[in-house]
């Protein structure tokens, strides 16, 4: 599956960054554990529910302005599917999204 | 060999031997633990500390039944405090909704449910007890609370043509990963080998379903499944490589590269009251002896396969022909596959098909 692009990528149960302070970070998953480097780092840190794909990839093109900009997005969105595959993320629609948001 | 380049990543943290299950498949080993020599709390919190700075990312805490320690909840406390990610691999048995709740207040990141089948009757024999009715109660506590779970289900010839009905049950219950793990057959499962073992047909009919399965599933529920290895090709990369990525402390605190190395002659266990973690990882005599590759024969020592199997299961090796620097006997290169094969001739025939339940060994509760 392709992400939708106005959908906001969650970390799924039972995942999560570690902290901060601790070297090197990494995503733990249930039973295994993915370590990151700079860019799936920037990825995965706005992958809480507030940013859609559409914002990360935006956000990650200004960061890596150096990069073709479609080929950031390619890889994004790559990443992000076999993030979900792995059970590692999901998906929520923004109309889901903007639910949650009226219900607070 | 040097460990440069090698980090233990995850800590099994065997808490205690003790556990209301009585499983014919039980990875725990032959010669129980007491409660009495079991690791203090104090003592286990260093531990977690000391893997946490070796490099250890996750702590695996199981058993026995990790929940017959009345200090689970320190426990969790410590593991997450030093900055694990913390797992509890449970069979559900003692737990009450107010004990789980503080679990998961305390830093819980997953739990290991563990399954006997999904009939009640056949999964409550399998574990010699009445088992059943509570993990489907603890599977509603988990699913109300939305904590990340793991069902875990043993599969073996009495319960494989099932697997549907299995997977039925963990669809319906919102856990997000499903573990369809044949038994291995070391210590109690050994004792009971010919009452486990699957038919080739058994197991052909399975895998079909479960990659049909995975392919329906995929992105919702995450589905793992460990074949019986004496019908693999290969053997399996046990451990991940001895001494390459696991360590398990037993109840007593010695640190053991696997769960039934006990069972080879000779070996020599530091334990974590006397040395630390690091050092025990480092030089430790057990974890040192079937490190790398120069303890291996031919035709592993000269095998395209060696850094992915790592020469498979020394345990194995021992159990099955009493060598366990042997080639793992599962492989079909092996000089010995020949006593696999006659195994799986003797499960295959057709006397084996028909006949009754040769009758269980079931582990016991140490005291």
């Amino acid at each position: 599956m392709t992400p939708e692009p106005n959908s906001y990528p969650r970390l799924a149960l039972g995942c999560r960054l570690n902290e901060k302070t601790q070297q090197p970070r990494v995503l733990h998953m249930p039973e295994r554990a993915l370590r990151l480097n700079g860019p799936s780092l920037e990825i995965i840190e706005r992958c809480d529910g507030s940013h859609t794909v559409q914002n990360i990839v935006s956000e990650l093109q200004q960061i890596y302005s150096k990069a073709e900009p479609q080929k950031v997005e390619q890889d994004i969105l790559g990443y992000l599917t076999l993030l979900h595959d792995q059970r590692a993320l999901d998906f929520v629609s923004g109309a889901a999204a903007d639910k949650s948001r009226e219900a607070k | 060999m040097t460990t440069a380049g090698l980090t233990p990543l995850a800590l099994i943290a065997e808490l205690t031997h003790r556990c209301p299950l009585h499983c014919v498949y039980c990875s725990n080993p032959q010669e129980l633990e007491h409660r009495a020599g079991e690791l203090s709390t104090e003592v286990w919190s260093r531990v977690f500390r000391e893997a946490a700075e070796a490099g250890v990312l996750q702590a695996d805490l199981t058993g026995g039944e990790p929940l017959a320690r009345p200090d689970l909840v320190d426990l969790v406390r410590a593991a997450r405090g030093s900055g694990l990610y913390v797992n509890l691999i449970t069979s559900g048995l003692p737990l009450d909704e107010a004990r789980l709740d503080t679990l998961v207040c305390e830093g819980l990141d997953h739990l290991q449910l563990s399954f006997q089948g999904a009939e009640e009757a056949a999964a409550n024999e399998i574990c010699g007890t009445n088992a059943h009715a509570q993990k489907l109660r603890v599977l509603g506590w988990l699913k109300e609370r939305a904590v990340a779970v793991t069902l875990n289900f043993v599969i073996h010839r009495r319960n494989i043509d099932r697997v549907e009905d299995m997977l039925a049950l963990a669809e319906s219950s919102g856990a997000g990963r499903i573990e369809f793990a044949n038994v291995q057959y070391y210590g109690w499962a050994l004792a009971n080998r010919e009452s486990l073992l699957p038919s080739r047909e058994q197991l052909d009919r399975c895998v079909e379903f479960l990659k049909r399965a995975q392919e329906r599933l995929r992105g919702k529920i995450k589905i793992e499944f460990v074949v019986p290895d004496y019908y693999a090709r290969y053997p399996k990369a046990c451990m991940g490589g001895w001494g390459r990525k696991l360590m398990l402390i037993a109840p007593n605190g010695d640190a053991l590269p696997c769960h039934a190395a006990r069972v080879i002659p000779g070996l020599r266990f530091d334990n974590v009251k006397e040395r630390s973690l690091r050092e025990i990882w480092e030089s430790s005599e057990a974890f040192q002896k079937f490190r790398g590759e120069e303890w291996m024969p031919e035709p592993c020592k000269s095998c395209d396969r060696r850094e992915q199997d790592f020469g498979g299961c020394r345990c194995q090796a021992l159990l099955l022909t009493g060598d366990a620097a042997a080639t793992d006997p599962v492989c079909s290169l092996a000089p010995q596959r020949s006593k696999v094969d006659a195994i799986l001739a003797a499960v295959n025939g057709a006397a084996a098909k028909s006949s009754a339940n040769l009758g269980w060994i079931y582990r016991p509760n140490p005291t």
